[in-house]
């Protein structure tokens, strides 16, 4: 009905200021709802990327633990003995997964798996003059690595490459290296838990972002970790699994754990602390948003009604000369809705102006993040839930106004 | 033939306290008939005119329109029926003061939809000059004077061409001359096109010289 929007059409412009003001409620609610969302969103998804760079989807490793029933236990148990033992500890164990090859050629046939890099981890100490610091050796095959966590890309000197090529060469993060003073070409003596010493030589410095891999670890070939820890080279410590969707990490690694008998992580589990974090902070987001958007729904609610109140007399005269409640209703939704378009689509565009604002500022993380400017998330998703949620906070704030309209008796007001 | 039949119209109110307005009100209105109702203030006219005219529901009795009893209908049903068979002329002859006068005249015709936009609009331009204030066409309706306002109601009455015309003192604001201009453009009415006029006045002349007159006090009708 072409008539009632003129009508609302009319009312709206003859009221053009508290329309505007109504209508900036619902640009600045969704407004702000998309730049909250996309800035902690954009948070978000930086650390989950900074956390996946350096996790694995999927690690398998032997996990030493005590023993729960002891050798006595097993034996005496048939007899009614009672057996106190006192602070088991864990047996000498190696700390290698067996079969640990096997179990790599296995796991790379997976359709679902991208990469798996096989590594012997161990503990060491880096001597650097009469100081010794605190850190470990990751032998790897430098390729399959890359493959999982872009090394590349994240060398800052020297090549991967140069791994194979030279003798006993490392890899060493950055902190490390800058603790221990050293460059690309020094050679560095680090200490095995059981003694041994060994010189190596650092052919190249990385960086992950992320303090406990960048001031602790260094990457070697496999072969020359498990020379130092006089190991044969079948000894492997971890398996480290990279998959093609990494939400599929959690159901794969319970498949794995009846596969393997081994203690299976996927980084969820290893991550639960952040991911719990990442929740909250949605959670509030989210909260803080949605009651902007619900203030602007107050505004129209509160426009509306003014309107109404105001226009009493007219809604009568309107009535008297053939207008249903349902006309009326209509009229008054239309305003609602026009405010909510309106509103809705500004505060998109509003919205998509300041999160580009907001991702040129220039932000310090101190190093910790491979960032130079906040992380602002551009997803799609939502600019959509912002205009749709905008657009039923309208409906429902005008919808009350509107009934109350549609069911005003003309003859009460006319009357006088 | 019969524009209008009421039997036995009942009408209370309960506030401030209990009071019938309207006590067993039974009377026929033919069709083309112009009729004149009159009575002291208070005897109850207004009360009755909203009811013959659908927008009061609350009341005893029943109502025929066209041959069609109207009460008990559904009050979107009663909404439509006012819009095409019925021109309302308020007491106190009111306009949406944010419109322009012609756009008040159309709002009727607009909402029947009987006609394409720009045959309402010459229309509504044609029944404004019939009351001699077409030059008034695109003034705000809050713009004009009381007699002007007036006027226009009167135009918007007529812009469906509906079968009953129902006005509440419509030349109450008018000067003789246009109160003689609105009389003769009823009387034409009733006698060219066969519409149907019920008009509350106080104008004695007036209701001299139209066809019938229904004269009411306390609610009930004394003389018809
Ligand atoms: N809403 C109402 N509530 C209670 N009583 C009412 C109401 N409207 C009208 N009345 C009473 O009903 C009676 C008839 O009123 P009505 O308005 O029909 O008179 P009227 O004949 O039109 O008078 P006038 O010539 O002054 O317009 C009056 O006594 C009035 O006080
Ligand atoms: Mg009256």
């Amino acid at each position: 009905m072409k008539i009632l929007f003129e009508i609302a059409k009319t009312q709206m412009l003859s009221r053009s200021r508290q329309t505007l003001i109504a209508t900036l409620g619902v640009t600045f609610g969704i407004g702000m709802f998309i730049v909250l969302v996309s800035f902690m969103t954009g948070v978000n998804i930086l650390l989950e990327e900074t956390m996946l760079s350096a996790t694995p989807h999927i690690r398998i490793y032997n996990d030493i633990a005590v023993q729960k029933t002891s050798i006595v236990n097993e034996y005496a148990q048939t007899q009614n003995n009672i057996n106190l033992i006192h602070h088991i500890k864990p047996k000498n164990e190696k700390r290698n997964l067996k079969n640990g090859l096997l179990m790599v050629e296995n796991i790379s046939k997976d359709a679902e798996v991208l990469g798996v890099s096989p590594q012997v981890s161990t503990q060491v100490f880096y001597n650097f003059g009469p100081i010794q610091m605190n850190g470990n050796i990751v032998g790897v095959n430098i390729f399959a690595e890359d493959k999982l966590f872009d090394l590349k890309s994240k060398m800052q000197a020297g090549k991967i490459e140069n791994l194979l090529t030279a003798h006993d060469a490392i890899l060493m993060g950055t902190g490390l290296a800058k603790k221990l003073n050293l460059n690309v070409g020094d050679k560095v003596t680090v200490s095995t838990p059981d003694g041994t010493l060994k010189l190596l030589q650092v052919v190249g410095i990385f960086k992950y972002g992320i303090g406990a891999i960048d001031d602790f670890r260094s990457y070697a070939n496999i072969a020359t970790v498990q020379k130092i820890l006089k190991e044969d080279t079948r000894y492997i410590t971890d398996i480290n699994i990279k998959l093609k969707d990494y939400y599929q990490a959690k159901s794969i690694a319970k498949e794995y754990a009846q596969k393997f008998d081994y203690k299976i992580e996927d980084w969820e589990t290893a991550n639960a602390t952040i991911l719990v974090s990442f929740t909250l902070r949605n959670i509030i987001t989210y909260a803080t948003s949605l009651t902007l958007l619900i203030v602007a729904g107050f505004g129209i609610y509160n426009i509306l009604n003014m309107t109404i109140y105001e226009k009493m007399r007219d809604i009568a005269i309107l009535k008297a000369q053939g207008f249903a409640g349902r006309d009326v209703l209509g009229i008054f939704m239309i305003q609602a809705l026009t405010i909510g378009i309106l509103g809705g689509f500004s505060g998109i565009l509003i919205g998509f102006l300041l999160s580009l604002w907001i991702s040129t500022i220039p932000f310090d993380s101190g190093g910790f993040l491979a960032m130079d400017t906040f992380p602002v998330n551009f997803s799609p998703r939502y600019y959509i839930i912002g205009l749709v949620f905008g657009l039923l906070t309208t409906t429902f704030a005008g919808y009350f106004p509107a009934r109350r309209a549609s069911k005003i008796d003309p003859v009460e007001i006319l009357r006088g | 033939m019969l524009a209008l039949k009421t039997q036995h119209i009942n009408k209370y109110f309960y506030e401030p306290v209990a009071f019938q307005a309207l006590k067993d009100l039974s009377f026929e209105v033919k069709k083309g008939e112009f009729l004149s109702l009159v009575g002291k203030s208070g005897c109850g006219k207004s009360t009755l005119l909203y009811i013959l005219s659908t927008m009061d529901t609350d009341y005893e009795g029943t109502l025929e329109i066209n041959g069609e009893i109207l009460t008990g209908k559904h009050y979107n049903e009663l909404a439509h029926f006012r819009n095409e068979h019925i021109g309302f002329v308020f007491q106190f002859h009111y306009l949406l003061p944010e419109f322009t006068v012609l756009q008040n005249v159309m709002m009727p015709a607009l909402k029947l939809a009987r006609y394409q936009r720009s045959e309402i609009e010459d229309r509504a331009y044609a029944k404004l000059k019939l009351l001699g204030i077409e030059a008034q066409a695109g003034k705000k309706a809050s713009k004009l004077s009381g007699g002007q306002q007036q006027r226009v109601a009167i135009a918007r009455a007529l812009i469906n061409d509906p079968a009953i015309i129902m006005g509440d003192e419509p030349t109450g604001n008018l000067d003789s001359a246009n109160t003689q201009v609105v009389f003769e453009i009823f009387r034409e009415l009733t006698t060219k096109y066969q519409q149907t006029i019920i008009a509350v006045t106080h104008d004695d002349e007036f209701a001299r010289n139209s066809d019938r007159i229904i004269e009411m006090k306390d609610g009930i009708i004394i003389r018809q």
